[in-house]
């Protein structure tokens, strides 16, 4: 893919700490992605790697007391987010970022239509009248395939089925039209079967909308038939970042290697034993200048003690964050 | 590792015998909380279980795959059907006899966070079984103990800790060194990585089969992982709506699936594999399951069945043997090379096959 289109979300070294009673951990520490016009970044990580907290802070959406989003730039569309006001904040999401969660359950609210909660931010950020937001709500239902859109309008969340309400929350953060949708988790309480037809949906949609996403899952399976490009975050950090096919077909980094090995593939060879990472994940309140891999990782030496690996490019659009080298000869 | 049998050794003995479970819970509504329906979790579900074998059952969320494992061990008291554990009819043992039962059929859960109680240490919960059902002295027991957590791979000095200290992985060890307390032959897994982090699964399953071959353990593996199912069962049921569409051991199952649903599902799976995912074809399932209060008339799957045809709408296809081994409830997988189109290919593969016929 060719890097000429401006970006249109540059993150420059974000560090969100929360202030606990047991100290400070680091959830996300200098982490750093741009996201091109019309892209799918995917991001994988397990729970407590950071990825989610990464989205939350370049939105002002976590809770300040116990976070604090220390440092970095958020560039959207050639604005600083990051230090816009609460106002601007409030106009800028829903509006140019749209956001899906996890649970479409708990995020829907469950005493207001449907149809109310479509229209409420196009009446909040586009200033539609209650007519023409009721119209446009029944389109994007529509857009988003539940049928018998305008009926279904006067439903409650409850009324909807998981695979539904989900399609419901896609609705929601697609209707301003914004720039970027960020979707955490989306398809993780779906069965196989909805989170099949949801996946189609989101590949439908790019097709008419072209909107760029980031798409955060735990899941390889499914980052390898969505996105266009990968970030693998592991403790509070970006350790190695590739297109699709370069990340699965030449990882780089010991933890997205091991990764990819300890998940049963449906088709292929079956394996004896699975591959195993030894170890539990981080703890972020140590210090965040060690490596954060090192106590699990199989190639450590004694420089990833001492000095937290920088990003550096191995290949076209591929960078990694480990002072290991898997080819030293000549990458 | 030698690759396990993919169908039952020949003369491997049965251990558990399922036929025609029903589980039903009552519906009540109104004031005088009168009996206005059932919701079917589990509707007639027949299978056998080996010794030695893991059986995975796999299905959707709301399939009954869970009440079924659950029913299987008597936590529910069933509606009807038979469950013969070792000779012996669970489902008919009155208190006292299922309590002396108990020891050989034991569970693993989900959440093993939920599962243990926080208020007791890691040696009162592992200790416990041992409490209810032995008479050793605490000295035995307190050796027991150190013997299961080391088999699970928990650190002795961990004992006198609580569960909230450890990482779920380790709470999931927790809950398998109880279940392992009393030398269970059958263990009900009931979804025991769903909870668990990608890297720490593998470490838990791992677990699973080094302590299935030590001890000779039989496991109903229940996950709706297919991919995990597919690397740790032997034999896999899928399950729809409360029954279940196909029984096949595994590799015949993941190569060629024969119930339309298996199809579905298994093709909905997303492999991480980017180049094989731009050239597969899905077959994308309409709708969602019905409810199991008011399951559809005739075949189960027939609201959302891709090769739906006007017979399935009217009778319920029972769950007949199509190849050797292989358990399919649908009316369109006929019996050996009778079979129409959609299933070819690797049936060359097998036995006593003649040719196939169009």
């Amino acid at each position: 893919m060719p890097d000429g289109a401006a970006p249109v979300l540059d993150v420059r070294d974000l560090k969100t700490v929360f202030r606990t009673r047991g100290g400070e951990v680091h959830a996300v520490n200098s982490v750093s992605f741009d996201l091109r016009p019309g892209e799918l970044l995917g991001v994988v990580g397990e729970s407590g790697s950071g990825k989610s907290v990464t989205m939350m802070s370049l939105i002002g959406l976590l809770p300040s007391p116990p976070a604090e989003v220390r440092d970095g730039e958020v560039i959207l569309q050639g604005r600083d987010i990051l230090r816009a006001s609460p106002d601007e904040l409030r106009s800028i999401r829903g509006a140019k970022i749209g956001f899906i969660f996890q649970d479409p359950m708990t995020s829907l609210n469950p005493v207001f239509t449907v149809g109310n909660q479509i229209m409420e931010p196009l009446r909040v950020h586009l200033g539609m009248s209650k007519v023409q937001a009721e119209l446009r709500a029944a389109e994007l239902l529509d857009l988003v395939g539940i049928p018998d859109a305008k009926r279904r309008l006067r439903d409650y969340p409850h009324q909807f089925s998981g695979g539904m309400r989900q399609r419901v929350m896609i609705a929601i953060a697609l209707a301003c039209d914004p720039a970027v949708l960020i979707a955490d988790e989306p398809t993780t309480a779906l069965d196989v079967t909805i989170q099949a037809q949801i996946l189609e949906l989101v590949k439908d949609l790019r097709r008419k909308l072209g909107m760029a996403i980031i798409w955060i899952t735990h899941d390889l399976g499914v980052i390898a038939g969505i996105a266009d490009r990968v970030m693998v975050m592991y403790g509070g950090q970006v350790v190695e970042q590739a297109t699709v096919k370069e990340l699965f077909g030449n990882p780089r980094h010991p933890y997205t290697r091991a990764l990819l090995k300890t998940v049963p593939s449906l088709s292929g060879g079956r394996a004896g034993r699975l591959q195993v990472i030894e170890g539990q994940p981080p703890i972020l309140t140590a210090d965040p200048s060690a490596c954060p891999f090192r106590m699990r990782c199989t190639h450590a030496f004694d420089r990833c003690a001492r000095e937290n690996p920088r990003r550096r490019p191995v290949g076209p659009g591929h960078d990694v964050a480990c002072h290991w080298d898997p080819e030293p000869a000549n990458a | 590792m030698p690759d396990a049998a993919t169908s039952p050794a020949e003369g491997s003995r049965k251990l558990v015998e399922i036929s025609d479970l029903k589980m039903h819970f009552p519906i009540r509504t109104g004031l005088l909380r009168r009996h206005t329906g059932d919701i079917k979790a589990v509707d007639g579900v027949t299978f056998d279980i080996y010794e030695g074998e893991t059986l995975g059952l796999v299905g959707e969320s709301g399939c009954g795959k869970s009440t079924c494992g659950r029913a299987i061990l008597r936590l529910y008291e069933i509606t009807g059907g038979s469950v013969v554990i070792e000779g012996r009819d669970v489902a008919a043992l009155g208190p006292e006899e299922l309590r002396k039962a108990r020891p050989t059929m034991q569970m693993v859960f989900q959440d093993p966070q939920a599962s243990l109680n926080p208020r007791m240490t890691v040696a009162d919960i592992i200790g416990e079984p041992l409490n209810e059902h032995t008479s050793l002295s605490s000295n035995e027991k307190l050796a027991r103990i150190y013997e299961l957590m080391d088999q699970v791979g928990l650190n002795r000095t961990f004992a006198n800790r609580y569960p909230h200290e450890f990482s779920g992985g380790q709470r999931q060890r927790i809950g398998i060194a109880r279940a392992l307390a009393l030398n269970p032959k059958f263990i009900v897994c009931d979804e025991p990585i769903a909870a668990l982090d990608v890297s720490i699964q593998a470490q838990v399953v791992n677990l699973l089969e080094d302590l299935q071959d030590k001890l000779g353990l039989t496991y109903l593996f229940i996950s709706h992982d297919l991919s995990m199912v597919r690397h740790i069962a032997d034999r896999v049921a899928v399950m729809y709506l409360g029954r279940i569409v196909e029984l096949s051991p595994r590799d015949a199952l993941y190569d060629d699936p024969l119930h339309p649903y298996a199809k579905a599902l298994l093709s909905a799976v997303p492999e991480p594999d980017p180049t094989h995912e731009a050239t597969r074809q899905r077959i994308i399932l309409q709708g969602d399951v019905p409810s199991p209060a008011n399951p559809p008339k005739g075949c189960n799957f027939c609201t959302r069945c891709p090769e739906v045809q006007p017979l399935c709408h009217q009778q319920d296809p029972d769950l007949i043997e199509v190849r050797p081994g292989r358990y399919v409830a649908c009316h369109f997988v006929k019996p050996d090379n009778l079979t129409a189109g959609s299933t070819g290919g690797t049936e060359a593969k097998e036995r006593n096959q003649q040719g196939e016929s169009q």
